[in-house]
């Protein structure tokens, strides 16, 4: 006789609905309309880096560029909720966590620029680089978790990665060590629907993403990732139990990537304009951009002069950019090892032609 | 003076240095109560607490990142691999993390990490328990890579690797384990990652092996010693970075090179030694570099290990055939 041994839910958070009226009552810091503004503005900054570095790929000054077109809720939502001491663990689509933790957009644009010196960033400075190889940096956040477990501070990890990433063994590897050492981490799926050419629906036939951390003994929870008030409040939430001992959770963020892959991809090779068209009427920035304006505490000068400081500021990053001067080819060599071993001192002599 | 193996040399030397420093720890499977498969760990869950010897879930590409995450915050860890064959799976995290950190962050965060795992066959180990993987990793830029050959030489280097500020493979010969036994002390010196040893000194051939060929090496030695042939024997210990002087001092007396290594031949790390005594050694050569080597074969289960495994034998009449080159 089979006997039922284990029941799950999943739950799906949601504050702000898709035209930004409020679905009920808002958490507390949601209550304090100039804390949503800051929210508000982050995003605007978001989109503004992303629409200038993709310019600048398009016009030969930048390398492939990774959008977060449509998904600024759910990176600039989870940064807000961490404190500085965190450590941030990003895929390659988080630049919005990046620059509210300090990371400056000329960094930002440096490192798309080919320049390893963008991931020597000046601010936040225990953070993680970009992580490209897919799922990678999870078993690290689980590591980091380790170490402020080990140290007895109270601070977390938060991971960031896709859809795709879920499918893969790190993924998988980092959560089961979260869930048995009840690690204080966070790993955040953006679940932007889209794993390049690979819909959701091919990449699990589990229903949420959200469900692999009930297998891996950690708390589960799907929010809609183009909430940003629910995005920081979900994180928020579990940075808070991480904090205190109650272990990780893993956090489904639904959103929908509305940009290509990156610029090297075409996204219409693969996926109908009218799937696209339906998810804008979705996207983060006007839902809560309706909500403020039904507070009365934003006004169409308001929204312009943001776009004009975003704007300046994209530029001004941009100038910083293109004045960097190039590294020298010795750093190649002086970061490889603590100490340059014999053969690279040879190799590096003979790279720079003698000068040393 | 404590006298001691192998696996006993390694565990006194994570022993020390555990003691030495708070920020190292042992993680990996069954390296707690069980004190790990070979018992390199045991003894130190008891000594140092289950926050410094820690037991992981059976996953080794989770290992290696955890390691990658808690070297980046200042910890040092070293991590076991239980068999060689598992160690594949850590090749992404060791190479597209655990390397080019240090690089990727201009310094920034750093990976002071050990990852050791026995390697090499001749104990008659089950499938997949039993290859030399040395070449594969030595081919990773900002990866050291140190393969031990007797007790002092795994403690003194086993010492080095883990306060070394980068990440380093410590691959330790499974034969060797229990071969032989030395007087150890434990305040021993480290050794340098940037040495290899000269076991033996000799005027007409040179000798270059490392883990479980260098008894066979010097075994072959003795035997040439024998029809009168005085051969030097150097254990090469520390792959990466390559310690090039040594062996072409050693060339330039003896003129004669015969390479030993265990792994399949083809693009070893012998190949890596030969093309640099060819670059920068050619003009000593009285005769040509020979490398014995295991086959170009998937190594075969104990009932054949003998038939694969390079030995004194096959050592002895290469470097015969080396000698008979006019």
């Amino acid at each position: 006789m089979d006997t039922v041994v284990a029941r799950f839910e999943i739950r799906c958070r949601r504050f702000l609905g898709p035209d930004g009226v409020p679905l009920g009552d808002l958490p507390g810091f949601a209550r304090d309309p100039a804390v949503l503004v800051e929210l508000y503005r982050g995003m605007v900054r978001t989109r503004a880096l992303d629409q200038k570095a993709v310019a600048l790929q398009r016009t030969g000054r930048l390398g492939t560029y990774a959008s977060s077109l449509g998904q600024e809720a759910v990176v600039v939502g989870l940064a807000a909720a961490m404190r500085p001491e965190d450590v941030l663990l990003p895929s390659f689509r988080e630049q919005g966590a990046q620059l509210w933790r300090g990371v400056t957009m000329r960094e930002v644009l440096l490192y798309w620029g080919g320049d390893e010196r963008g991931s020597d960033f000046a601010a936040s400075r225990h953070d993680f680089p970009v992580c490209v190889p897919v799922g990678g940096q999870a078993p690290h956040a689980a590591g980091v978790a380790l170490a402020f477990r080990l140290r007895g501070e109270p601070r977390a990890a938060v991971c960031v990665f896709g859809d795709g990433a879920t499918s893969k063994g790190d993924v998988a590897e980092a959560l089961v060590f979260a869930g048995v050492w009840a690690l204080p981490a966070v790993f955040v799926v953006n679940n932007n629907q889209w794993a390049i050419s690979v819909p959701r629906s091919a990449q699990t036939a589990a229903e949420t993403l959200a469900q692999k951390a009930i297998a891996a003994g950690i708390a589960a929870l799907q929010v809609d990732g183009n909430d940003v008030v629910a995005v920081r409040d979900a994180v928020e939430e579990a940075l808070a139990r991480a904090r205190t001992g109650g272990g990780a959770t893993l956090i489904e963020a639904l959103t929908y990537r509305l940009s290509d892959h990156t610029t090297a991809d075409d996204a219409r090779r693969y996926r109908d304009d009218a799937e696209v068209s339906r998810h804008w009427r979705e996207e983060p920035l006007p839902r809560l951009r309706n909500y403020l304006t039904s507070l009365g505490a934003w006004s169409r000068e308001q929204e312009e002069a943001l776009l004009e400081a975003c704007r300046a500021e994209v530029e001004a990053a941009e100038a910083a950019y293109l004045a960097t001067p190039p590294q020298d080819p010795a750093t190649m060599f002086e970061h490889t090892f603590a100490a340059l071993p014999a053969d690279l001192v040879r190799q590096k002599a003979e790279a720079l032609g003698g000068r040393t | 003076m404590t006298e001691r193996n192998l696996v006993q040399a390694v565990n006194a030397a994570l022993a020390r240095a555990m003691a030495e420093d708070p920020s190292v720890l042992v993680i990996g499977e069954d390296v707690g109560a069980d004190g790990g498969v070979f018992r390199a760990t045991e003894g130190l869950l008891a000594r140092f607490g289950k926050d410094r010897v820690i037991d992981t879930p059976l996953a080794e590409v989770g290992i290696a990142g955890l390691a990658v995450g808690l070297a980046a915050q200042g910890f040092r860890p070293v991590a076991e691999i239980q068999f060689t064959g598992f160690l594949y799976a850590t090749l992404d995290q060791v190479l597209n993390h655990a390397a080019r950190l240090r690089t990727r962050t201009r310094g920034r965060l750093t990976c002071p990490l050990v990852i050791r795992s026995p390697s090499g066959g001749g104990v008659r180990a089950p499938e997949h328990h039993s290859e030399s993987p040395e070449a594969i990793f030595a081919h990773v830029p900002g990866l050291r890579v140190v393969v031990p050959s007797s007790p002092a030489r795994a403690f003194g280097l086993l010492l080095a690797a883990i306060r070394d500020p980068d990440p380093v493979l410590f691959l330790e010969p499974t034969r060797l384990y229990r071969a032989t036994r030395e007087e150890l002390d434990d305040d021993t010196p480290p050794l340098p990652l940037d040495r290899a040893f000269v076991l033996r000194e000799g005027t007409d051939a040179t000798l270059v092996a490392w883990g479980g060929m260098v008894p066979e090496a010097l075994a072959a030695a003795d035997a040439l010693a024998r029809d009168g042939v005085s051969c030097e024997v150097i254990d090469l210990a520390t792959l990466k970075p390559l310690d090039e002087e040594t062996i072409l001092a050693s060339v330039a007396r003896t003129g004669r090179l015969v390479i030993v290594q265990e792994a399949p031949l083809t693009a070893g790390y012998g190949a890596e030694v030969a093309a640099r005594v060819a670059e920068r050694g050619l003009m000593s050569l009285r005769a040509p570099i020979r490398r014995v080597a295991g086959w170009d074969t998937v190594m075969p289960l104990p009932r054949l290990e003998r038939d694969y495994l390079p030995n004194a034998m096959r050592i002895a009449a290469a470097l015969r055939e080396t000698m008979a080159f006019a």
